[in-house]
């Protein structure tokens, strides 16, 4: 077995057995990093196109939002209905706004996603009749495959429930990069001249990518929505959107764990920042930030890198002493 | 000899700067051409032109009897006219064989799939295969980043080999190769492209190069095609000698 295949089943039978080891307050905590870590993840897909989004909030919102509104309105309790739901709308906004997305690289396109971004933001907080404005909508608790989890074990229930979507999409990114599409995203960032002299639309591989990476937004916010029970139009406000592109770099954006990684390793932190230093804990995190970008700047993945490398120098040589 | 490409009065300014004007030639299917000229000449303006990098000013470009004049690069590319660059354009984060495998791909019609390897056993054959005539294929898990100048621009050349073209525009070919390899590359290139059926349009600066290997010469001065010929022929007009050599 190759060491990654190893290395991925063993990452994935410790967050399946993570439950009987930790407390309800971790577990939660381990739940949002899981859900966020798909829009971060999102978000790399896009930089391995040399492609910086400020605005995928935008997507976070669109999906959390069709699940609150469809729940709301048409009383729709299933959750895997109105995931797929959640994704189809969210692939759907990607689908229309790359049309005009696409043509735009580098600023532009960082600032032209933020913009809309914003722009749905508005639309959230202003359309209260709709939307619920400030106060948002609440999230019910949904039933899974019929079944309603009781309360005692909701946030189990949810735990694995957010598990069971998070860890296919980090499959299906980790598919897509192998990819003919996935290496083209690549070579887009390397050489649009080239990629046009293939016979390719450089605009067309960053509109299928763009569209991917709005539905693993979507699938995120979902996920943010039925853990925390409640969402508000902050969800599409550039800050968030900020975050997001902060965790990418935090874990590392060029590998598939590492948006992972610096999920986990964001909402931990976050938490421990805001509980120790109530005041100062945005400041706590720009520390952290510029300690990884100083010591290990492709982030945190960077030392599973380094103690592999580490122990494939420890291994003894196979060929012969002279 | 049945006419796959030809330009009519096809003109291209920048600025007050005319840097080609009223070509009209007409190349025919399986011919292997020089382009000659000193520096600003407009040999590579030219071949910008033919490829849809650039929009002219007006004349026209034929594929195949079909009008080609507006057709950006890869409407060009597809329909089955490739090049090479003057300076390389290839994905430098990559490797050799990845590079290649983009271009198979391209080829297939596969760019934008979004599932199943990109490296296939087929996929990855028939890129060693690709690159085999240009000593490449031992590099092939390099990255391009590693390889020496001469290296990169044969995979230039190998990239655009790959998509199988039917008219492949060269631009210098062989400059930044040894001149220990570069009768060998050149040698094995023109027997893949008479193989294959492809006609060739290479610019070189390279006489030797140009005399051993193009059937027909285009001379270029000042934008114009000054003489158009045989080799053995065009050389020897003293005005092409005076404004290619100097």
């Amino acid at each position: 077995m190759k060491p990654r295949t190893a290395l991925s089943l063993v990452a994935a039978a410790a967050f399946g057995l993570a439950p009987l080891a930790l407390p309800g307050w971790v577990m939660f905590l381990l739940t949002l990093a899981l859900a966020k870590s798909v829009v971060v993840l999102a978000i790399a897909l896009l930089l391995r196109g040399g492609l910086v989004s400020f605005g995928h909030g935008m997507f976070f919102a669109a999906g959390a939002y069709t699940v609150g509104l469809v729940m709301k309105w048409f009383g729709l309790q299933e959750a895997l209905i109105l995931t797929a739901l959640g994704v189809l709308v969210s692939a759907g906004v990607a689908a229309l706004l790359g049309l005009i997305i696409a043509r735009y690289r580098g600023i532009f396109f960082a600032m032209l996603n933020m913009a809309i971004s914003m722009v749905v933001y508005a639309l959230l907080l202003k359309l209260y009749w709709v939307t619920g404005g400030t106060d948002g909508i609440g999230i019910r608790t949904p039933t899974i495959l019929g079944m309603t989890p009781d309360r005692q074990n909701l946030r189990l229930v949810m735990y694995y429930f957010t598990l069971v979507l998070t860890l296919p999409a980090f499959y299906a990114v980790d598919r897509f990069w192998n990819s003919p599409l996935g290496f083209m995203l690549r070579a887009v960032r390397d050489n649009e001249v080239r990629v046009e002299y293939m016979g390719s639309s450089v605009a067309r591989v960053i509109y299928a990518s763009y569209i991917v990476s709005g539905a693993l937004g979507g699938l995120s916010g979902i996920l943010t929505g039925f853990s925390v029970g409640h969402i508000v139009p902050e969800l599409a406000y550039w800050t968030t959107s900020g975050e997001f592109v902060f965790v990418a770099v935090l874990g590392g954006a060029a590998s598939i764990p590492g948006p992972l990684v610096g999920s986990i390793a964001f909402e931990f932190l976050k938490s421990y920042a805001s509980k120790y230093a109530a005041y100062t804990w945005q400041m706590t995190l720009g520390i952290a930030m510029l300690l990884i970008i100083l010591f290990m700047p492709t982030g945190l993945w960077t030392i599973y890198d380094l103690l592999t490398r580490q122990v494939r120098s420890w291994r003894p040589s196979s060929k012969p002493a002279r | 000899m049945a006419t796959i490409l030809e330009t009519r009065a096809l003109t291209k300014s920048f600025g007050g700067v005319l840097a080609v004007g009223d070509v009209s030639v007409a190349i025919g299917e399986r011919e292997v051409v020089g382009i000659v000229g000193s520096n600003g000449a407009g040999k590579t303006t030219f071949v910008n032109l033919v490829t849809g990098y650039l929009k002219p000013d007006r004349g026209r470009i034929l594929y195949a009897g079909q009008d080609i004049t507006a057709h950006p690069p890869r409407e060009v590319t597809r329909l089955g006219i490739a090049r090479s660059f003057q300076i390389p354009q290839i994905y430098l984060s990559l490797t050799v064989l990845e590079n290649v495998l983009i271009a198979l791909a391209a080829r297939q019609g596969e760019g934008l799939r979004p599932w199943g390897p990109l490296s296939t056993r087929a996929r990855e054959a028939e890129a060693l295969k690709v690159l085999e005539p240009f000593r490449l294929a031992e590099h092939a898990s390099r990255p391009v980043s590693e390889l020496p100048e001469g290296g990169v621009k044969l995979l230039d050349v190998a990239l655009a080999g790959a998509l199988m073209p039917r008219v492949l525009l060269l631009d210098e070919p062989t400059s930044g190769v040894s001149s220990k390899e570069k009768f060998a590359v050149m040698d094995t290139l023109v027997r893949i492209l008479a193989e294959r059926g492809v006609t060739a349009i290479f610019v070189e600066h390279d006489m030797e190069v140009v005399t051993q290997y193009a059937e027909r010469i285009l001379v270029f001065h000042e934008g114009s095609v000054i003489a158009d010929g045989a080799p053995q022929v065009v050389l020897e007009d003293p005005e092409v000698r005076k404004a290619v050599i100097g």
